[in-house]
């Protein structure tokens, strides 16, 4: 693609019972799943109760977001002009088994509505008051090309002028999400978004 | 059936449980504080919430999420619908 | 200059609960014959009190059509049966071409998985494997992409009810964008009980048929189906033996950030998305003939949406109307099959008329059309929004000579 340059401003990590922001770790705890997230929410006081009705998808995500975003981010953007694109591998596919397994005895709405995968960006929306274009894509893995074309392209044509973008899989009790802050302008520590970097992150292993 | 302020401790518990409203306990719920926006500040998915349970545990059903509004003002007016209509 | 490309539609498949084509389908819509009914095929507790709009084919009749095994989920199969009808209607080879499968779902295989879990759950050694393999929303994209043969691109969106639309609009930009000549784009949705009983717990189902934009409306009935416009660039439009009609000009996708499944009272991410789709594709409010509308049937939908309506629109407002009174609301496959109707409503100068419709919303300066009308259509727009806020605005234009 080449050309015009944007910048990871912040990254998270959220997997294997750690949590990073950029490098360094924030959170450590040998809990798994929805223990792993609720303890993590308590811990680095996120303070978003709506946290509690949330399947495990949202939950990683709201927290994952929360790191990312916190001191790194301006609110100098108009709603419209942050997005959210998201991928993974297993859809909603965890909150469609709690509310299958709930519709045993009577289907709860409450479940129900966790089970398509993008409610999380629309959680994240709700929280943040974002309004820019969003997307959830459904792939085999994490694909640092394709994620780089899409948000590139959104940036390019000015429809953003920052994304958080990246992947937030849930299946059983493994959490794994990978989120970068992306935006026009560089700042401190960023680095150039490109899918090397990317992947480089993603992949990046951080032991235990 | 038992009286209106056992009801109301018990119903104050259902409604934690069924709403998972981890972060609160029964005595932050007063008995005629709104359970919509100001209040506990629940929302329409916990509207329907309440119908479910209604209907599970107290076999009382409601036809559609407007009858509600007055069911569900506070966990008092609950009680008082629940002693009326239950049979 | 990339900017000013045009995106041709070249073709268009569509199976619905009023026709298993697009010829069926135009057909129905001229003669104001609606796909809701009784539920036939789908075992529910509910199959007496819940309407739905439900293709009138078993799987093993759907099979034969798609040339596909029965066994694979009902997802699949509406969307190669679809797919492979716009393929057709192109009489493009897709084998001189980079070609795009751009796939749409919001239930993947649940059809399948719904069927093996009561087995499973009694005992964890029964049940057949072969039907829950298929669950993830991806797979259903994968076996139909193997089926047509398309291996350049291939991606699943889900994004609820707007995630066809999504995949149309996706697929534009990346012929746009050089990446691709030929992209396959729409949606595709079974019904399952999974749904039925989760739209019922949203108390948003209708026990009668649906009346978008009544006054008086109820909420929704469900459907199914599959649609998919076969989109190219202007090199390969060149190619073909018949010029295309239409082309697809706008689009825009924005979060209404205000609730998990109901709309903002003034429709802020539906005004986003029109107002967006216009400015890309260079036109006034007052360019559009014809509004193909979201227009569920649900009291929250119709009233948000129309108030986005009345704040962008002015009079004379232009011709609208909900074909989901026709189709029921298919969720993923949606924003496709109404994206077909747009090029029916172009290529034949067609308004669809918007059935059952009795009392106008009192509160809005409008009404959606209720008689089928005759009349040149150079700009359709056609709304499409989901849940978790998504909600996207495409405009189709008419090709002129």
């Amino acid at each position: 693609m080449g050309g015009t340059d944007y910048h990871i401003t912040a990254t998270v990590l959220l997997r294997n019972s750690i949590i990073l922001k950029d490098d360094a770790v924030v959170f450590r705890s040998e809990e798994k799943g929805a223990a792993f997230l609720k303890e993590a929410y308590g811990q680095l006081g996120v303070e978003y109760p709506r946290f509690y009705k949330m399947d495990a998808l949202s939950k990683m995500g709201l927290v994952a977001a929360d790191v990312l975003l916190k001191n790194n981010f301006t609110t100098a953007y108009r709603p419209e002009q942050v997005g959210l694109v998201f991928s993974n591998r297993n859809a909603s596919i965890e909150a469609d088994a709690h509310y299958w397994e709930a519709s045993q005895e009577y289907p709860s709405p409450a479940l129900f509505v966790y089970t398509l995968p993008n409610i999380v960006i629309g959680e994240l929306c709700i929280r943040y008051q974002f309004k820019g274009e969003n997307a959830f894509f459904v792939s085999e893995r994490f694909d640092a090309e394709w994620i780089h074309w899409y948000v590139s392209d959104l940036m390019k044509r000015n429809l953003l002028k920052a994304c958080i973008c990246g992947w937030v899989d849930v299946l059983d009790d493994r959490l794994d999400a990978c989120l970068f802050l992306v935006e026009q302008e560089a700042s401190g520590r960023s680095s150039t978004f490109t899918p090397g970097n990317l992947d480089q992150i993603y992949k990046k292993d951080y032991g235990k | 059936m038992e009286n209106k302020q056992e009801l109301i401790l018990h119903l104050k518990e259902q409604i934690i449980k069924q709403l998972k409203l981890e972060d609160k306990k029964p005595e932050d719920i007063g008995d005629h504080a709104p359970l919509f926006v100001e209040g506990l500040g629940l929302d329409s998915i916990d509207a329907l919430e309440l119908i479910v349970l209604l209907q599970q545990e107290y076999n009382i059903k409601l036809r559609n999420a407007e009858e509600g509004q007055d069911v569900f003002r506070s966990v008092s007016t609950m009680a008082d619908y629940i002693l009326a209509h239950s049979s | 200059m990339s900017n000013e490309q045009s995106v041709y539609i070249a073709g268009t498949g569509v199976i619905s609960a009023i026709g298993n084509n697009v010829t069926e389908n135009l057909a129905s819509l001229k003669a104001g014959k609606a796909g809701i009914r009784a539920m036939q095929r789908l075992e529910s507790v509910h199959k007496n009190t819940l309407p739905v709009a439900e293709v009138p084919l078993s799987n093993e009749k759907l099979a034969a059509l798609a040339e596909l095994p029965a066994y694979i989920s009902r997802t699949a199969l509406l969307s190669a049966v679809a797919a492979k009808e716009a393929i057709r209607n192109a009489g493009i080879d897709l084998s001189q071409w980079r070609t795009g499968f751009i796939s749409a779902n919001s239930v993947g295989g649940m059809d399948k998985t719904e069927d093996f879990f009561p087995e499973f759950l009694q005992d964890a050694g029964k049940g057949d494997l072969q039907m829950v393999v298929n669950h993830e929303c991806g797979a259903v994209t994968e076996i139909v992409a193997d089926a047509l043969g398309v291996k350049d691109f291939v991606t699943t969106i889900s994004t609820a009810c707007s995630s066809s639309a999504n995949s149309i609009f996706l697929g534009a930009r990346m012929i746009r964008q050089g990446q691709l000549d030929v992209v396959i784009a729409g949606g595709t949705d079974a019904l399952t009980r999974f749904t039925l009983n989760g739209f019922n717990t949203l108390m948003i189902l209708d026990q009668e048929y649906c009346q978008p934009f009544d006054e008086n409306r109820r909420g929704l009935n469900l459907g199914e189906g599959a649609a998919y416009l076969v989109l190219v660039s202007p090199k390969v439009a060149a190619t073909l033996r018949e010029q295309p009609a239409a082309q697809i000009t706008g689009w825009a996708n924005a979060n209404d950030a205000h609730h998990q499944t109901a709309s903002s009272p003034e429709g802020k991410g539906n005004l986003l998305a029109m107002e967006g789709a216009l400015k890309k594709a260079g036109l006034q409010p007052s360019a559009i003939d014809y509004i193909n509308l979201h227009g569920t049937g649900t009291n929250n939908n119709d009233s948000s949406e129309g108030a986005a309506i009345a704040q962008l629109f002015e009079a004379p407002y232009p011709a609208m109307s909900s074909t989901k009174s026709f189709t029921g609301h298919t969720l993923g496959a949606s924003g496709a099959i109404e994206a077909v109707y747009a090029v029916l409503a172009i290529r034949e100068g067609l308004v669809f008329p918007n059935l059952r419709l009795q009392t106008s919303i009192k509160n809005l300066p409008f009404t959606a059309t209720t008689t089928l009308e005759q009349k040149e259509i150079r700009h359709v727009l056609s709304n499409s929004f989901g849940f978790g806020g998504n909600c996207s605005a495409l405009v189709f234009s008419k090709v002129l000579r």
